[in-house]
Parts: structure tokens; sequence; C-alpha cells
């Protein structure tokens, strides 16, 4: 609702088509311009490169959870990853611009200081255990049946895995990606401190860019008087974070809704 | 007879992948492991009582985080006042009385994409309601009331499926015997659900603690060098100066920062630890 008014004011001022289209996003200097794309194409790259990092071993991590750790393997492995998921954003945001920035420096000389490739890892670390927790869920969901009528054809541990177990589980994988990409987009703090804060429309994830959130941070952070324009981009980024986000867990429910094989 | 070579073969592969899944876990384990080292080395040699008890400062050496400790103390204590009483509520409403219809699975769906909701999108609701609408100003109250909006999710949904665990059999005995639904929900209900109620609330309070984006855009990222008074003094919490001290350049405000997680890790491991220990007693 608030963010419905503000942002209806906003677009009173600055056209819809330049807001979305715009591909300069200096809202803070003269000359002004407002362009969301720099900011969304910041947020998309942390995203692939979270995705990268926690998909894979997300899943892969699920599967040995679910197929091949012992019983005392999962009491342990499975607290483990929710006290990880608890971890506060603004500790990986840390370790981002402490460990990681300098590993890839010494990789990459001509990685900058603040930079998207350390804060996609880090935000895909964050990630990984929420990953792995659901898809672990999806498997486990799979009825024992399967995997005996599947070993007694004669099939192997990996012919189970991945052709039995892993297509039924898929509308909880899926889920799992949509909600984990969803909380990629919205995270705020390891980004703002690791990426930096120059809107900056690239595909080199060795340069500084800035995403949605850190905007909105890099804003509130001076003071910003209510009613200006500046207050109300907030306003306007976040209806469009919102909306995002709104969607992708809309999309989460409905794949697993639609796609669940339903087990006797 | 031996062995048709596909056979060899296709176990070959299984066993390969068996230990795929096993290294990758064990990179993943390894990786997290990393961090929390990183993140705490640095910071054990500044870890003292005159760290814990002295106010932010220009100089390394004198900072600590007696303001910061005791923001978050009001501020968590604000929050659970606001947050377990309308969110555990909520949750026996939609459980136990709601009529089983559209209205209350469009409430649940909403709740459950409430869930999902990046905190820093509430961070500006309350920048625009509680800040400047009800000009709270940068208050404590204006940060409680924020952060309650952010778990109350949480919390019901925690609630819920803790009423959801509780078999309808005792319900019904209940009933058989005449009890009203308030007394059924308060005498059997609620107790065998108590368990599952307090796990999820802890559970919330300490995503609450470890909150740091929507205190900066309500504009808690400011100087304070005294212990708030009352819920309308400004404030600063454990994050939000780990925040600050992170996105200094100097070096030793880094070791700072990373003695700042080491407070806030143990804190947060400590209420996991209470989250633990309360559904191990409370499973039958």
């Amino acid at each position: 609702m608030v963010l419905a008014v503000e942002t209806y004011s906003f677009l009173q001022t600055v056209p819809l088509t330049d807001f979305l289209f715009g591909t300069q996003w200096t809202p803070l200097l003269v000359p002004k311009s407002y362009g969301v794309l720099p900011l969304l194409a910041g947020t998309f790259m942390i995203v692939v490169g979270a995705s990268l990092v926690a998909i894979p071993i997300g899943v892969a991590s699920a599967l040995f959870l679910s197929e091949y750790a012992s019983d005392r393997a999962k009491r342990t492995l499975k607290p483990i990853l929710e006290v990880l998921a608890g971890i506060p954003t603004v500790v990986y945001g840390f370790f981002a611009l402490t460990y990681v920035t300098p590993l890839l420096k010494t990789v990459f000389p001509e990685t900058q200081v603040f930079n998207a490739a350390s804060a996609a890892i880090v935000v895909g670390i964050m990630i990984l255990p929420m990953v792995a927790s659901l898809c672990d869920d999806a498997f486990r969901a799979v009825p024992n049946s399967l995997r005996e009528g599947a070993y007694s054809l004669g099939a192997t541990s990996f012919e189970v895995t991945t052709r039995v177990v892993f297509p039924a589980g898929l509308s909880g994988v899926l889920a799992a990606f949509v909600l984990a990409i969803s909380r990629a987009i919205g995270e705020t703090m390891a980004v703002t401190l690791a990426a930096g804060a120059t809107p900056n429309l690239t595909l080199n994830p060795l340069e500084s860019i800035q995403t949605m959130t850190a905007y909105i941070v890099q804003v509130s952070l001076g003071d910003t008087p209510a009613g200006t324009l500046a207050y109300q981009t907030l306003f306007a980024v976040a209806a469009v974070l919102f909306l995002i986000t709104l969607g992708l867990n809309v999309l989460a429910n409905y794949v697993l809704n639609r796609f669940r094989e339903v087990y006797e | 007879m031996s062995k048709p070579r596909n056979l060899v073969w296709r176990h070959r592969k299984a066993k390969a992948f068996e230990y795929f899944c096993i290294a990758v876990t064990a990179l993943a384990v390894v990786l997290l492991a990393i961090l929390v080292y990183q993140a705490s080395v640095l910071g054990i040699p500044w870890l003292d009582m005159q760290f814990i008890d002295s106010f932010p400062s220009r100089f390394p050496e004198k900072a600590g985080i007696k303001s910061a400790l005791a923001g978050t103390l009001w501020l968590i204590s604000l929050t659970a006042m606001f947050a377990i009483p309308v969110g555990v509520l909520a949750a026996v409403y939609l459980e136990e009385y709601a009529p089983p219809g559209r209205l209350t699975q469009t409430i649940n769906i909403n709740i459950a994409n409430l869930a999902g909701i990046p905190s820093i999108v509430y961070g500006i609701l309350g920048l625009a309601i509680f800040v400047r609408f009800f000009a709270l100003e940068r208050s404590v109250l204006a940060g409680a009331l924020t952060m309650s909006l952010l778990i109350l999710p949480v919390i019901i949904i925690a609630s819920k499926e803790a009423l959801r665990a509780v078999p309808s059999s005792l319900r019904q005995a209940a009933f058989a015997v005449g009890a009203t639904r308030w007394q059924v929900v308060r005498a059997h209900v609620l107790p065998a659900a108590l368990p599952g109620i307090l796990t999820g609330v802890i559970l919330a309070m300490s995503r609450a603690i470890g909150e740091t984006a929507p205190l900066i855009m309500i504009g808690a990222l400011t100087y304070v060098a005294f212990v708030p008074e009352g819920p309308m003094d400004e404030f600063t919490a454990l994050p939000i100066q780990i925040f600050n001290w992170t996105s200094r350049p100097q070096e030793e405000f880094h070791e700072l920062a990373s003695a700042g997680i080491i407070v806030l890790l143990g804190v947060l491991l400590m209420l996991n630890a209470v989250a633990v220990f309360i559904r191990n007693r409370g499973t039958r």
C-alpha cells in the first residue's frame, strides 16, 4: 500500500518506460537519470553467480544426506545445516570483504576492491544450507517402494538416484531453486558490503556493481528527507524488488503443487 | 561365471557417484567451517571485558559494544512483547477457530508469501509507517515494531505447524466430555503444542537478533554512545555495529568487527542450542 502510493508519485515525475528501460542510474548526481536496468543487471549477476555455487553443491549434498548418509551422519549434519542457515548475513558480508576478495585478487590481479564475484560466491554459500535442506526434504518424501522396485530390477545405486529419486523429487528441487533465487535477490548486507555502490551495466564479475538492495541501503545511510524524488526512488526500487520476490514465491508454490507426484 | 563388463562399469560409476556426493558435502561443510573460523579468528585478541563494557569510539583500542549490546537487548525484549502474543494468537485462531473456506486459505497463502519478502522491504515499510507517519523517529520502539512485522509470519507459521501436529483425538476426547472450545484449546491443545511453539519463537527471535538491513533503513546506523533508557531513545544494535566497523577501511576496525561477530554468533548458538533442547525434550 505505502509502496504503491510512493511509487505512484515517483512515476508522476519519471515516466515508466524511462524507469524500466533506462540504462543509467544516477539519481543522486547531476545529470539525474532513473533507469533501473543497471541495478537489475547487478542483482541478476549476483543471482546467477550464487546459483552456480549453491545449486550443484546443494543438490549433491542433499542426495548424500537422503541416499547415502548413515543415520549418525544425518543426525550431525542436519543441525549443522540449521545453525548455518541462521548465521546473520552481515557475517557473510564480513567474510566476503576480508577473505574472498583478497583470495580473488591473488588469482585475478585486476579484481576491484568491491566486486560482484566475491559477493555472488558468498551469497551462494549463504543460500547453500537452504537449498540442501529443502532438496533433502524433497528426496526423502520419495517412497522407499520406488527405490526397492528399481533395485530389484537390477539397477545400481547411481541409476536409482539419478533416474528414480531425482525425477520423483523434482518438483521439490525446482521449488527449492526458486526460493533460493528469491532469497538471493533480497539479500542485502553481504551484497552492500562486498559488491560496491556503482550502478554499472556490465557483465564482468570482477568489477564493482550495485544491486537494488544495496542502492536502498546507500540512500538510507544518508539522511534523505521525505517527499523528495530521491526518497521516492527508494519506494520505486523496493516495489520492483517486492514484485519480483513475490512472483518467485508464488511460482515456487505453483511448481510444488502442479508437479507434485502424489503417492499412496 | 564372471560379471559382464557392462555391469562392472555400472557399479564403478555408482561408487564414483557416491564418493562424489560425499566429497561435495564435505566441501560444503569445510567451506562453512572456514567461514566461521575466518570471521572469528581475527577478533579473539580483542575480546575482553573492556570490549564488552565500552562505547563505540574513533579509536579502535578504546571501542566496545556496550551500547550495541544494550540496544539489541532493548530491541529484542520489545519485539518479543509485540510479536509473540500476536503471532501465537493468530496461529491459534487460524488453526482452531477459523472456519475452513476460501478466506482462511487466502490468509494462509498470504502469510506464507509474506515470510518470503526480503527484510529490506520491511525496513522501507517501517521507515514510511513507523518512523515518518507515526513520527516515532529513530527510536527503539520504531525498530521493534518493524522487527515484529518481519518475524510475525515466521512465528505464525511455526506455531501453526506445532498446533497441527497435536492429534485430533485429543481435541475430540475433550469435546466429548463437554469442554468448550476455549477450554479445549487452553487446557489440551496449547500445552501439547508448547514445545513446538517455543522452538519456533526462539528461532524467530534469533533471526531478529541477526537482522541488519531493516534497522539500517529506519536509521539506526548512528553514533550512539549511551545506553537507551526508554523505548523512545535512539539506539544501535550488534549487527549494525559490525556492519559499521566492517565498512571502514582500517584493518583494526575489521578486527573489532570480527570480535563483534564472535559475540553475536555466541548468542545465536546459545539460542539455537536452547531450541534444540526444547524440541528434543518435547518430542514424544
